[in-house]
């Protein structure tokens, strides 16, 4: 098992600086901006988001987390797992573009789910991806709209993305 | 699920966890999760029951599974159909789970480990054994009250709580005696000697006979059993004046209680018995959290004995 380093940390914080930027290109001055991330991950990536999209225009975004467990299509073939929390922010997603942030995108069944889930929510006015890696393998119709990294990789390697928050550094390996 | 004694801390945290995430669902637009999709939950009530029934029934749909309720009135049970033929017709029918309410201790321990089906038996209560949703829903209240958002992840380490009443005929009180005692609390019975069982030796409780000096051990709740009249052969006290007066919760008793005491009751409740109206409406109270947490615990034990079929625990 060889552990071969895809980014560090500071090409994380520029990934992400970029996505921000373009997230507030396409808002075009319109609409506040919801990002939700997919736990575990995915969470603390849509926060440093947002605190980088507030930090250009304040006021106007928030975040918070979108947990997918519940809708997964997995849900009879795997052991059963315990929801992380789900946190929408209190004004609610009606009409908000809500940004999906997740850290790998892949065979894209939980973008799937978290459509779902998100339905069940309120009708945003539009449902945009965000994902720092994008690895191929999609077995659904489902594309991110900003992609951190493109890292074409085959189905038996593993990428993991380690983060401040919970790995104590940040960094994306592949491992073969 | 067939009874608290079985759960472990992590496994009781882990229900309540998950239950709260079922709660968030009730402000959303939709409430309906699709979790349970294309299964079967049957509902197989022998005994009659309104409130767990409503309940289990509320739970199952909101997670989108098939609900089939039987009721034993006005069905074969009444023309002298077995436990076991009943059993096998619903599993022929095709049910993933059976929610099973029966008179008998040990009902649902027989259908579950009998081999008359394979699936997934949840304890809705049976006879003066065990009615573990019920202890779960009232844990799950204690955690929320005191803990609010914060709840996640906690147990009731530290915790006092007085049961009074009925706790011969309560497999309420059992279960919570299991459940509370896991989770970490302290458990005090209060009850006539008439209205607790014998074998009680092994229990993890302290006995009172006095509801007042349990009351003074200021209590983070009370719970108030239900006098199960249709249970009593005998008398086991002698009036209901002079039970309400000694070991109800009457106005009186309830103005002493702490200000963030929490006077429980798992319902139906004779007012005027073991608890006065002024005590079971006052803000103290609470049965109606009771009732709507009930629904979110067994959405969360549906959604961990019945989504997966690669199962890893019972």
């Amino acid at each position: 098992m060889v552990a071969r380093p895809v980014l560090n940390g500071p090409d994380i914080t520029r990934a992400l600086r970029r996505i921000a930027h373009e997230v507030l290109e396409s808002r075009r001055g319109e609409g506040q901006l919801v990002f939700l991330g997919i736990p575990t991950r995915g969470v603390a990536l849509a926060a440093r988001l947002q605190a980088i999209v507030e930090e250009i225009e304040p006021g106007t975004s928030s975040h918070g987390a979108l947990d997918i467990t519940l809708y997964r299509d997995d849900l009879a073939r795997t052991p059963t797992r315990t929801p992380a929390p789900t946190r929408i922010p209190a004004a609610g997603i009606d009409d908000a573009i809500v940004v999906l942030v997740d850290d790998v995108l892949y065979s894209g069944r939980t973008i799937r789910a978290a459509l779902d889930a998100l339905a069940d929510h309120g009708r945003p006015r539009a449902v945009r991806l965000a994902v720092l890696i994008d690895r191929g393998h999609r077995e659904l119709p489902i594309r991110a709209d900003f992609v951190g990294k493109n890292l074409p990789s085959s189905a038996s390697e593993r990428v993991s993305v380690h983060l401040d928050e919970f790995d104590g550094l940040d960094e994306v390996v592949i491992e073969a | 699920m067939l009874s608290t004694r079985d759960l472990d801390r992590e496994a009781a945290v882990r229900i309540l966890d998950v239950a709260e995430e079922m709660s968030r669902t009730a402000d959303r637009s939709v409430r309906k999760l699709p979790t349970l999709r294309g299964k079967t939950v049957v509902n197989l009530f022998f005994e009659d029951s309104t409130r767990t029934r409503l309940s289990f029934e509320s739970a199952a749909k909101r997670l989108s599974a098939d609900v089939i309720t039987f009721s034993a009135k006005g069905s074969s049970v009444s023309k002298g159909e077995s436990l076991k033929d009943t059993a096998q017709t619903l599993a022929a029918m095709g049910a993933d789970a059976i929610v099973v309410r029966h008179g008998v201790s040990g009902a649902a321990h027989l259908l579950a480990h009998a081999g008359w089906i394979d699936a997934t038996i949840l304890n809705a209560g049976d006879g003066t054994h065990e009615h573990p949703t019920q202890a779960l829903l009232d844990a799950y209240t204690m955690r929320a009250r005191r803990f609010g958002e914060d709840a996640r992840g906690r147990d009731l380490a530290g915790f006092t709580i007085v049961i009074v009443g009925d706790i011969v005929h309560s497999r309420v009180a059992r279960s919570n005696v299991w459940l509370l005692t896991t989770l970490g609390a302290r458990v005090h019975l209060v009850a006539p000697r008439t209205l607790l069982p014998s074998g009680m030796g092994t229990w993890p409780v302290t006995v009172h006979e006095s509801l007042d000096a349990a009351l003074a051990l200021e209590p983070d709740a009370v719970m108030m059993l239900r006098i199960q009249s249709e249970r009593m052969r005998d008398a086991y006290f002698p009036s209901e004046r002079e039970y309400a007066r000694e070991w109800g919760l009457t106005a009186e008793r309830a103005a002493r209680l702490a200000p963030d005491t929490m006077v429980m009751h798992p319902g139906p409740m004779n007012r005027g018995l073991e608890i006065s109206s002024v005590a079971a409406d006052s803000s103290a109270s609470t049965v109606l959290e009771q009732v709507t947490n009930g629904v979110f615990v067994r959405m969360a034990v549906l959604y961990l004995l019945v989504a997966s079929e690669a199962q890893e625990e019972s």
